[in-house]
């Protein structure tokens, strides 16, 4: 348990430095810290697919940042912040974490499953007749391929969707045009 | 934009094929060990990115062109929406396994079983990693000619 809440207080300290910092660089790493702490901690809870999951898409969103600060010259966060945006952010804030309470406490105890407490939950299901109903030794594959896979579909279109806007906007063509008619 | 020091670029082509053999290795062992399409896909984009980092983007685009990445994009989701319609004509409803119900049951915890989860896991990798290539070739086309000030200053002078 002692390991848990190091990890806890080093993604604070990690969070709290990249919002509090000047450089945007140093944001930057400071968030890539958050998300290697995330992946120890999901590995420390014996979950290795998202474990490789995130520290692979923190490696990848780490490069993408660090490339989109590094070729820009504005590096330096400046300006005050303004009164009115910092109470409202602290009352949305104070406000998912009493939902976060009431929520928390309707789950089950720190490491047992859900369905020692609901019987007929569909975790039951999976996780005692994955293997005979689909063959796949990896529960969470045969999970999110088999008995959820309208959820990974969502996703892939999600996805699909996202990089055909992205390729249409950031293509040399678009650039060109858009420059001349700034220009 | 000609990439980084001889150093990098040496240890570029000694790394790069086995990150891409990782990458392999996740996407087909995804219903074994841990791991699977998405993960296995964003390693095989991960190692495009070295090179992409290393040797510059115009290196890269000359291995795997931008129309090629958008290709094998369309190609991913295309048959992982193909695997699901089979399902629908083979098995009787949308995404059923009907390949480990009816036709190739296979033994658990070999690399063939488990029906239709390795095509799915095949499908998710290609689709997820020549998307998040195509993405990131975008930015870096975004980030070279575009930086506030300097591009607007040129205009006028």
């Amino acid at each position: 348990m002692i390991i848990f809440y190091c990890l806890l207080i080093f993604m604070l300290i990690a969070a709290i430095v990249a919002v509090e910092t000047e450089k945007l660089l140093s944001s930057v790493i400071c968030i890539g810290a958050i998300g290697f702490g995330a992946s120890l901690m999901f590995l420390f809870l014996r979950a290795p697919d998202i474990a490789i999951t995130q520290i692979v898409v923190e490696v990848l969103g780490l490069i993408i940042l660090i490339r989109a600060t590094i070729s820009r010259d504005l590096t330096f966060i400046t300006g005050d912040r303004e009164f009115f945006e910092v109470v409202v952010s602290v009352v949305i804030v104070f406000v998912i974490f009493l939902a976060g309470i009431q929520v928390l406490q309707t789950l089950p105890d720190f490491g047992s499953p859900i369905f020692a407490q609901v019987a007929d939950a569909p975790s039951n299901t999976y996780v005692s007749r994955g293997l005979g109903k689909t063959g796949a030794a990896n529960l969470v594959t045969s999970v999110i391929l088999d008995f959820r896979a309208y959820d990974t579909l969502g996703e892939a279109t999600v996805l699909f969707t996202s990089i055909i806007g992205a390729t249409v906007i950031l293509r040399k063509k678009c650039r060109k045009k858009m420059e001349e008619t700034t220009g | 934009m000609k990439g980084m020091t001889v150093i990098v670029k040496t240890i570029t082509s000694w790394v790069k094929i086995l990150i891409f053999l990782f990458g392999i290795y996740i996407i087909l062992f995804g219903h074994l060990t841990p791991g699977g399409g998405f993960a296995g896909g964003v390693i095989l984009a991960s190692s495009y990115i070295l090179i992409m980092l290393a040797y510059g983007r115009d290196f890269v685009e000359e291995n795997l062109s931008l129309p090629a990445a958008s290709r094998i994009d369309c190609l991913g989701a295309f048959s992982f929406a193909m695997i699901a319609i089979l399902g629908l004509v083979f098995g009787g409803s949308f995404f059923v396994n009907f390949l480990f119900q009816k036709y190739l049951p296979g033994q658990p915890l070999n690399l063939v079983s488990a029906g239709t989860i390795p095509l799915s896991n095949i499908a998710i990798g290609l689709k997820v990693g020549a998307s998040l290539f195509l993405v990131i070739v975008s930015l870096s086309i975004c980030c070279k000619d575009f930086r506030p000030g300097t591009s607007v200053n040129k205009k006028k002078e």
